[in-house]
C-alpha cells in the first residue's frame, strides 16, 4: 500500500512553525518513515506543476501555516484545498491572522512611506519606491502588490482542523499527525488542543484568586513579579480567555500569557472575553477612577488581540483604503 | 467638444497595451506566477551573455508600522515574530534597546543569563546551518544529487551515531533556551533591566554537563569540517574560486580588546584591506549606516553612510559591507576564548591571510564561532553568580529613545525605538542582519549568473551555483521576508536581448 501523502506549506509567516516541525527532533525520522511528504518548501524541492497535476484530494493532509496576505498566497491556499482531503490551519497566523494581523490597523501606504521615506536610516532623496513594474534600459522587472488586509486561512478557504499556537508545540503536532494517520478524527472544525482555559495547566493555578478586584494594572517591567498568579499581582494575563495546550510555556518562563492559542470553543471573541472579565472586576465604580485603572492597559488591541485581530469581530480598521 | 472620440481612442490604446503586455509575458499568468520569497530576473545581451541579473525580494510585512502604539516592553516578543529561525536574536536586540530606552543597567546575574541564553542560541543555530541547511553542500558534496544534500545525507556521511549526536545536542541546547525563555521559538525572558527567570541551583548540574558536551561537540564539528572539506582540494578550490570572491568592507561587534562578541560591545568596520574604518556604539548607528532603495526590490540595501552610496561596486573605496561569520572574523582582531582563538589563527593561515574575501569561507568561520559560543557557555554556567536570584532591576527613568545591537547568527542586527512618556512606541526602526548583506548578495547573484551563462546556454546548474552563494550567507529572508534559509524558495527567469522570457527555473 502506498504511503499516505502529506504536505506542508507556508504563507505569511516567520518560519517558526516550520522550526516546530524540525523540533520533532528524533521523532521526525519516524514521521518520514510512515508518510510521503509531497511538498515541503523549506526542506525539499518543490514543483508547483507537480502539485497541480495531482488528482484532486490525493493528498491526505496539508498543514498550512502563515496568514494570507497576497494573491499568490490565496492561490496556493485554494490549490492545496483542492488537492487535499484535509486542510489544517497550522499555527496562530493561519488560525487567526497572528501577529502580522495587527497590520490590519494600518494602511499599506503608511508602511511604504515609513520604510522608504521616513525611517531614520533612509538615504533616498528622490523618494524611490519599489515598483510593481520597473523598466531600466528596456529590462522590465516586476514585484507583487502588497495588500492592506491580512486574513486567516478560513477567511479564504474551507478549513477542516486547527492546530493553534505561536508556534504550536511538537507534542500537539504529533497528536494531530497521529490522529490523521490512524483515522481517529475529531469532528470537522475541531481545534487540536485541550478545550479548557490555560489556567488549568498553569503552575500558578493554586494562587489564582477566586474573587479579584483590580485597583490598578501593572505592566511586566514595572514590578518584580513573584511566582503567584499574574492577575493576583495586577498584571494582565490572557490565561483565563486562552485555550491550554502550550504546557504554560510563558508563565513557566516568568511572563504572563499573551493568548497565542486563541479562545476555547465556548469563547466567541477572545479579546472581548478577557476585556469583559477584567473590566467587571475593576474596583473603581466612577468614570475617573475606572479611566485611571485602565490607563495600566494602554494598548488594548495589542494586548487582547495580539494574535487574533484578523479573525476577530473587529477584524480591521474600518476606513482602510480599498485594495488596489 | 464631443467626449466620445478621445474615450474610444484611450480604450483602444489600453486594449493594445494589454495585448502587448500579455505577449511579452506569455508564460506568466497570475496562477503560475508564484514569486516565492526570492526572485531572480536575468537579462541577456545579443550574444546571449548576461547583461544584468537582479536579485529581488518580493515581500514586506511592515513590523515597524504595526509596532506603533504598542507598549515598548512588548517589543521583544512582537519583533521575535520577524523570524522564527532567529527569534532569540530579535528578542535580545529588542531587550537591549529597552535597557537603553529606560536607562537601566541589567543586574550582573541578569546580564549573565542573557549572555548564556544568547551563546546557546548561537551554538544551536550555527549547528543547524552546518548540518541541516547550508553545510550539506560541503559535507555530502556539491556534486551529490540534491536528494542527498540534506541531514539524511549528512548522517550517511558521518555515521548514524554521529548524526544522532547532532540532533540530540541541538535538542538539549534548545531545552536550555526553553528553561529561561519559556519556549525556544519566540522566548519571553527579556525585560528592561534583566530577565524574567533565574536559574535554580538544583537545575545547574544538567546544564554543566550540557556545557561540557557543547565544547566537545563544537570541536568535533571542526574536526569533521577539516577532514571532509579542507582535506579535499576540490572543495578548497571551489571556496577560493573567483566566482565566490568579493572585496567589500566587513562589519562585526567586538569587545574592548577587539575580539568577537555576539551579545555586546561596539560595532567595528574594516575595509577590504582589513584596516579599521570606524567603530561605533548602538547610539551612534545612524551616523554610520544608511539604507539605499532600488525600485526593483522591497529589500533595502545598507551601506556605510560616511562613504555614500556608490552602487554595486567592490574594492578599496566601496561603501558596501558584509556581515555574518566571515565578516565578524575579518572585523575582529581575534576570538575571546582560547580554543576558538587557536581555530581562528588556523582559519586565516589555511585561507591565505586576513581578510578573507571568499563568501564560501562563511561555513568555516561559522564553525570557529561555534567553538567560542560553546566555550563562553561553559564559562558562564560555571560562574557562581549564574544561580543568583537577583536577575532584574526595575527601571525608574522616563523613556524617550533606545537602541540595541546584537550579532545575530546572520550578522549585525539593529533595533531602535522612540516612545512617549508612557513607553508607547512612536517610532521603530529595525535593520536586520540580511539587509546588511543585501548588496553583497545581489553582487554574488550577478557574478554567478555572469560566470555561468555564456552564449545563451542556460543550464539547470545555475540555481545550484547561485544558491550555494546564497546559502553561504545563511540569508535569513525570514527576516527580510518570511522564508527560511536553506532550500530557498527561488525562481529565476531568463530574458533574451529582445526582453522575451526564454526560460524559467524554480526551486523551493
Amino acid at each position: 500500500m502506498p504511503k499516505p501523502k502529506v504536505a506542508f506549506y507556508w504563507c505569511a509567516s516567520c518560519g517558526g512553525c516550520e522550526e516546530t516541525v524540525v523540533d520533532l527532533a528524533e521523532d521526525i525520522l519516524g514521521v518520514v518513515e510512515v508518510v510521503d511528504i509531497v511538498l515541503w518548501p523549506v526542506a525539499m524541492d518543490f514543483k508547483y506543476k507537480d502539485i497541480e497535476a495531482m488528482p484532486d484530494k490525493s493528498i491526505v493532509a496539508t498543514l498550512l501555516n502563515g496568514a494570507i496576505r497576497s494573491t499568490e498566497q490565496e492561490e496556493m491556499a485554494r490549490l492545496m484545498r483542492r488537492k487535499s482531503q484535509f486542510l489544517i490551519a497550522y499555527g496562530a497566523c493561519a488560525v487567526s491572522g497572528g501577529i502580522p494581523g495587527m497590520a490590519n490597523q494600518f494602511p499599506r501606504e503608511q508602511i511604504l512611506k515609513f520604510n522608504y521615506e521616513d525611517c531614520p536610516t533612509i538615504a533616498n532623496e528622490k523618494k524611490v519606491r519599489p515598483q510593481t513594474s520597473f523598466t531600466e534600459e528596456g529590462r522590465e522587472t516586476t514585484l507583487p502588490q502588497l495588500h492592506n488586509v491580512v486574513r486567516s486561512l478560513d477567511q479564504v478557504v474551507d478549513v477542516d482542523y486547527y492546530v493553534p499556537g505561536c508556534p504550536p508545540t511538537p507534542k500537539l503536532t504529533k497528536l494531530a499527525v497521529t490522529a490523521l494517520l490512524e483515522g481517529k478524527l475529531p469532528p470537522k472544525g475541531s481545534v487540536i488542543a485541550p478545550d479548557i482555559a490555560l489556567c488549568n495547566e498553569c503552575p500558578r493555578k493554586e494562587t489564582k484568586p477566586n474573587d479579584i478586584s483590580f485597583v490598578e494594572f501593572k505592566r511586566p517591567h514595572q514590578l518584580l513579579m513573584d511566582d503567584k498568579c499574574f492577575l493576583a499581582q495586577g498584571v494582565v494575563c490572557m490565561g483565563p480567555a486562552t485555550r491550554s495546550g502550550c504546557e504554560a510555556a510563558c508563565t513557566t518562563g516568568g511572563m504572563p500569557c499573551t493568548g497565542c492559542f486563541g479562545g476555547t470553543s465556548r469563547v466567541h471573541d477572545q479579546g472581548m472575553k478577557i476585556m469583559s472579565s477584567l473590566a467587571a472586576n475593576v474596583a473603581a465604580k466612577d468614570e475617573a477612577g475606572i479611566a485611571k485603572t485602565l490607563a495600566g492597559i494602554p494598548d488594548p488591541i495589542g494586548t487582547f488581540y495580539r494574535y487574533g485581530l484578523a479573525k476577530s469581530t473587529l477584524r480591521r480598521k474600518v476606513n482602510l483604503p480599498k485594495e488596489a | 467638444m464631443n467626449p466620445e472620440p478621445p474615450k474610444a481612442w484611450n480604450e483602444a490604446g489600453a486594449r493594445a497595451n494589454a495585448a502587448y503586455q500579455q505577449k511579452r509575458h506569455v508564460s506568466i499568468n497570475p496562477i503560475t506566477r508564484l514569486e516565492g520569497h526570492g526572485k531572480i530576473d536575468v537579462f541577456l545581451d545579443q550574444n546571449g551573455d548576461v547583461e544584468r541579473a537582479y536579485f529581488q525580494v518580493p515581500e514586506l510585512r511592515g513590523f515597524e508600522v504595526f509596532s506603533l502604539g504598542r507598549p515598548a516592553e512588548d517589543m521583544p516578543q512582537i519583533t521575535s515574530r520577524i523570524c522564527g529561525v532567529c527569534p532569540t536574536a530579535h528578542h535580545m536586540a529588542s531587550t537591549k534597546a529597552l535597557d537603553d530606552l529606560y536607562k537601566v543597567e541589567p543586574t550582573s546575574a541578569g546580564r549573565k543569563i542573557r549572555e548564556l541564553v544568547y551563546n546557546t542560541f548561537m551554538l544551536e543555530d550555527h549547528a543547524l546551518h552546518v548540518f541541516v541547511l547550508g553545510g550539506p553542500d560541503f559535507i555530502v558534496g556539491p556534486q551529490a544529487p540534491a536528494a542527498e544534500r540534506n541531514i539524511v545525507g549528512v548522517i550517511g556521511k558521518v555515521g548514524l551515531e554521529a548524526g544522532k549526536k547532532v540532533i540530540s545536542t541541538r535538542r538539549r541546547l534548545r531545552e536550555l533556551i526553553s528553561y529561561f525563555g519559556g519556549k525556544v521559538i519566540h522566548p519571553v525572558l527579556g525585560l528592561p533591566g534583566g530577565v524574567s527567570k533565574a536559574l535554580k541551583a538544583g537545575d545547574l548540574a544538567k546544564f554543566k554537563q550540557l556545557a561540557k558536551d557543547g565544547v566537545e561537540f563544537a570541536e568535533w564539528t571542526l574536526a569533521v569540517l577539516k577532514q571532509i572539506v579542507l582535506g579535499n582540494s576540490d572543495y578548497v578550490k571551489l571556496i577560493t574560486s573567483d566566482a565566490y570572491t568579493h572585496k567589500t568592507c566587513y562589519m562585526g561587534q567586538v569587545d574592548e580588546k577587539n575580539r568577537v562578541n555576539f551579545y555586546d560591545g561596539k560595532v567595528r568596520v574594516v575595509d577590504c584591506n582589513g584596516k579599521e574604518i570606524c567603530k561605533f556604539t548602538a547610539q551612534q548607528y545612524r551616523d554610520y549606516v544608511a539604507e539605499h532603495v532600488e525600485p526593483w526590490s522591497y529589500m533595502k540595501f545598507t551601506f556605510l553612510k560616511p562613504r555614500g552610496w556608490k552602487g554595486f561596486e567592490e574594492g578599496p573605496d566601496t561603501s558596501i559591507y558584509s556581515v555574518a561569520p566571515l565578516a565578524r572574523l575579518n572585523a575582529a582582531d581575534g576570538m575571546a576564548t582560547p580554543k576558538a582563538q587557536a581555530a581562528y589563527e588556523e582559519y586565516f593561515k589555511t585561507l591565505g591571510g586576513k581578510p578573507v574575501h571568499f563568501t564560501l569561507a562563511n561555513h568555516y568561520a561559522r564553525v570557529v564561532e561555534m567553538i567560542q559560543a560553546a566555550e563562553r557557555i561553559e564559562e558562564l554556567i560555571n560562574d557562581p553568580e549564574i544561580t543568583s536570584p537577583d536577575v532584574r532591576r526595575v527601571p525608574t527613568a522616563t523613556p524617550t529613545e533606545g537602541m540595541g545591537i546584537v550579532e545575530a547568527p546572520r550578522g549585525t542586527l539593529f533595533h531602535h525605538y522612540k516612545t512617549d512618556e508612557r513607553g508607547l512606541i512612536t517610532m521603530a526602526n529595525m535593520i536586520v542582519a540580511t539587509a546588511n548583506n543585501a548588496a553583497r548578495i545581489a553582487m554574488s547573484v550577478d557574478r554567478a549568473a555572469k560566470g555561468l551563462i555564456k552564449n545563451g546556454n542556460v543550464t539547470d546548474g545555475l540555481l545550484n551555483m547561485v544558491e550555494m552563494a546564497f546559502r553561504a550567507y545563511d540569508p535569513c529572508l525570514g527576516c527580510a521576508t518570511h522564508a527560511l534559509p536553506g532550500q530557498m524558495p527561488l525562481i529565476a527567469r531568463i530574458y533574451d536581448y529582445k526582453r522575451e522570457l526564454v526560460q524559467e527555473i524554480r526551486q523551493g
